[in-house]
């Protein structure tokens, strides 16, 4: 594929985005290294690599956003310097980023507008806007109010406002970010039913994901990054899924999880009626009831949002709510002082929370310090009534860093020096090595590479078959259904749905995840 | 106390009152625009003061108001200059920069005024074409018989100088610029979600800047009033806290143009009543002492900013210096 600049040249179709060479550091980090790579038009050409493989780097050089250290890009056959995100949408370059970039309180057509105006009133360009998005809306199924407001649309219309933005400006060649983090399955779906819309239309279109199965699905080509190299590229018709996890972790990687079946023991948590209103009176829980038994892992599904987050907060002992939460048969205050973190843990409750970066560790602290978070008063890191046992803390970090395979073993290194997957780790060290009779765990393998997400799923099963109750809540559907014995779907803060995990499948939660009942109808 | 009697001090308070909040106006437009780019802007009180200082300064030497009032609006600039460097280029903290240039304009103005005119830090009086002069609107004359529309012509809306017809003026001119002008877009934009325009491939720094100057130009006139419109000379921290009662408005306004007309009227009405009726007297009753009046405008403040007032959401970048993510 080097010499692809040479023969490339003579075919009679150029292809549409030819990278060759690019390379790039951000200080000592290379993130991308002698990267070459051709998309020939009217393809879906898919990119699949870890967290930090360099993807969304290398996205970003090709829309302007960095300028690459070394390399060319080609346009359709043509060299093209892409000095910024202008010279990038001259190009014909669109991008859909994994954040939206839109503005909340703007309407659609002044969202897809901006940057794009026609003169220096707006009244012409909002009039020019109106009818194309009509044409574009009937071309590719991408309806959306034109007048809405961005906030109150739902993040799958947000999504089809970033996409229309792109098309507004006329690209041929789009660029999509982790599209589907945040759609429900149906969402997902139809997006890809966009996409190969656009496909057909002759668009170029180049998915990053580190969803395997999106890849065999949605693309006609695929490319495998690891540590800033592109380490593969052919056909997806000519891989599989088990190929490219091993092309991106670089071993082999056990994609299922090995598990028995769950030998359930008594209720160890029970939860009855919960309520939590946020600060603005809005209730986001409302009234939810269910029970963990010894042994088993309770999956949480459901669209991110959804009262998830607040259900494992008030667990958690992080904020206040209404009704009877009982652990091993005891009621546990849920309001008032004892109703905080430090008492969930006396109890037996450990906690990982979702945002590991903000509630599980303090990131300018060293990783042996955050190790001992939450249990800092417990009598063996006390030296005396004054001051903490330093020595027998680092002592600790050490023996778990060992046992969790955290890297670089460093106990003195801060929180933020280590990776995603190994942040996860310090926290999931902390917590399960304190043998807690429950174990509440949120999103467990955000933005945590493939080689350690089989570590995690492991450390979570082998818990469970310890006789621990285990809530897990992801939003990963994949992550729920092979880690839970038995899935409640959340929605719109009730429990939409409870199965049992044998007995359902992505289409039937996908269903309850959008708030129908499939099953009940 | 007869209708007539009672009519007249309508119209005088009236009078009064957009007097008084010209500078209000215009220092809140000012706080729109930066604000509204998402560079918070508490150094309206410095800009207003050195401009203040600089118009009636260059008036007093050239005997030219107009040239007083350009060199005010630079003095000003020059600040926002500063403040952007800090905020926008270094992303600094931008209310630590706003102080900063508030200490450092009431410092300069008194150390500078002090070296020139020995005077207490003040400026000789303005005289002649060194300050403005009420300006009579035409027909006047003729419609001054009318009843009840023609006094409040005549008397509240003729008789004011050039800059109240600016800042009257700068409202609906602010507002169109914001709302139906690209420049607006990208600069409202700019203030909620800069990267929604940097990823537009529009410079965020450069349409932060074009905000923060216009910030400067505007109070750069506010300044000019007061020291050759509202008071004919330059006295020591003359502008006494109406960059933050400006603010207030800004936040009780909610960030929109017109209802920042209303917020400042408002507060020049308090103003204005704190200066005609020092002491009123309820129905023989008792005497609201002139203290309390005179602390109207600042209680109204303290209760608008404790949030009393509806909830008032600023724009959502506000504060924040933009930095590309990784």
């Amino acid at each position: 594929m080097a010499n692809a600049k040479d023969q490339g040249r003579q075919e009679t179709v150029a292809p549409a985005i030819e990278l060759i060479g690019i390379s790039k550091a951000f200080g000592p980090v290379q993130a991308n290294k002698d990267i070459s790579l051709s998309v020939n038009k009217g393809t879906i050409h898919g990119i699949v690599g870890e967290n930090g493989a360099g993807k969304s780097t290398l996205m970003s050089i090709l829309y302007g956003f960095y300028k690459a250290d070394a390399g060319e890009i080609y346009v359709n056959g043509k060299l093209t310097p892409i000095t910024d995100s202008q010279a990038a949408i001259a190009a014909g370059i669109g991008m859909v980023h994994q954040h939206f970039k839109l503005v909340e309180n703007f309407t659609v057509l002044e969202n897809v507008i901006l940057g794009a105006e026609n003169g220096a009133l707006l009244r012409p360009s909002l009039a020019k806007a109106r009818a194309v998005l009509v044409e574009l809306a009937q071309e590719y199924e991408l309806e959306v109010d034109p007048d809405e407001l961005i906030e109150n649309l739902s993040v799958g219309h947000q999504q089809r406002v970033e996409i229309l933005k792109a098309l507004y400006r006329q690209a041929e060649i789009l660029i999509l970010d982790e599209p589907t983090g945040v759609l429900t399955p149906s969402e997902a779906d139809h997006l890809f039913r966009i996409l190969k819309n656009l496909r057909q239309q002759g668009k170029t279109i180049i998915l990053i994901t580190h969803k395997l199965r999106e890849i065999m699905n949605a693309t006609d080509t695929v490319s495998v990054m690891r540590r800033g190299e592109m380490t593969a590229t052919g056909k997806t018709s000519e891989t599989s899924p088990p190929k490219l996890a091993e092309l991106m972790v670089g071993r082999k990687v056990l994609l299922r999880v090995d598990k028995t079946p769950a030998r359930v023991g008594k209720t160890l948590l029970e939860v009855t009626d919960l309520r939590v209103r946020d600060e603005a009176g809005v209730e986001r829980l409302k009234g939810i009831s269910l029970q963990v038994k010894a042994g088993e892992i309770l999956g949480i599904a459901g669209v991110d949002g959804n009262g998830q987050s607040e259900l494992l907060d008030v667990l958690g002992g992080i904020s206040m709510a209404t009704g009877s939460v009982k652990v091993n048969g005891d009621e546990i205050p849920l309001i008032g002082r004892h109703a905080n973190g430090q008492a969930r843990r006396k109890l037996g409750i450990a906690h990982v929370p979702e945002d590991r970066q903000r509630l599980g560790l303090i990131m300018n602290f060293m990783a042996w310090e955050n190790m001992c978070f939450g249990y800092h008063n417990e009598p063996e890191f006390q030296k005396n009534r004054l001051f903490m046992d330093n020595k027998a803390i680092l002592a600790d970090t050490e023996k778990k860093m060992e046992q969790f395979d955290i890297r670089p073993p460093h106990p003195r290194l801060l929180a933020q020096n280590f990776s995603g997957g190994n942040q996860q780790k310090i926290v999931l060290a902390r917590e399960i090595e304190r043998n807690p009779d429950i174990l509440l765990v949120g999103q467990p393998t955000r933005g945590v590479d493939i080689g350690a997400i089989e570590f995690i799923h492991k450390q979570i099963v082998q818990l469970r078959d310890a006789g621990k109750a285990i809530l897990l809540v992801s939003v990963e559907l994949e992550e729920i259904l092979s880690l839970s014995d038995r899935v409640a779907v959340m929605f719109n803060g009730t429990i939409q749905g409870e199965r049992i995990t044998s007995e359902t499948d992505e289409k039937d939660l996908g269903l309850l995840m959008s708030g129908i009942d499939g099953k009940a109808a | 106390m007869d209708i007539a009697q009672t009519f007249l001090q309508f119209l005088l308070t009236m009078d009064m009152t957009i007097r008084l909040s010209t500078v209000l106006i215009l220092a809140s437009l000012a706080g729109l625009f930066s604000e509204r780019a998402g560079i918070f802007d508490i150094g309206l009180e410095g800009k207003m003061l050195v401009a203040a200082f600089l118009s009636a300064a260059v008036s007093y030497e050239t005997g030219n108001v107009w040239l007083g009032v350009l060199a005010g609006i630079a003095g000003s600039m020059l600040f926002s200059l500063i403040h952007g460097l800090a905020s926008i280029t270094y992303r600094g903290d931008q209310l630590i920069s706003g102080v900063a240039l508030n200490f450092l304009a009431s410092g300069l103005t008194v150390v500078i005024g002090n070296a020139l005119y020995q005077k207490g830090g003040g400026t000789p009086t303005l005289t002649g074409g060194a300050r403005f002069h009420d300006i009579t609107l035409p027909f006047v004359d003729v419609l001054r018989d009318v009843p009840i529309l023609g006094p409040i012509y005549a008397n509240v809306i003729s008789g004011h100088t050039a800059i109240v017809y600016i800042a009257l003026l700068a409202v609906p001119l602010s507002w169109w610029i914001l709302f139906r002008t690209r420049f607006g877009l990208r600069l409202r934009a700019v203030g909620e979600n800069p990267a929604s325009v940097d990823t537009a491939g529009i410079s965020v720094v450069r349409q932060r800047y074009a905000a923060v100057m216009i910030a400067g130009v505007l109070c750069g006139i506010a300044g000019a009033y007061l020291a050759t419109s509202q008071a004919a000379s330059f006295g020591r921290e003359m502008t006494a806290g109406r960059g933050y009662i400006a603010l207030a408005a800004l936040i009780f306004a909610k960030w929109r143009p017109f209802y920042i007309l209303g917020a400042t009227l408002l507060f020049g009405f308090l103003e204005a009543i704190s200066l005609l009726y020092p002491k009123i007297d309820v129905f023989s009753l008792f005497t609201i002492p002139v203290q309390f009046t005179n602390a109207l405008p600042y209680i109204l403040t303290v209760v608008i900013l404790a949030g009393f007032v509806g909830k008032a959401v600023p724009p959502k970048a506000g504060g924040e210096p933009y930095v590309k993510e990784r």
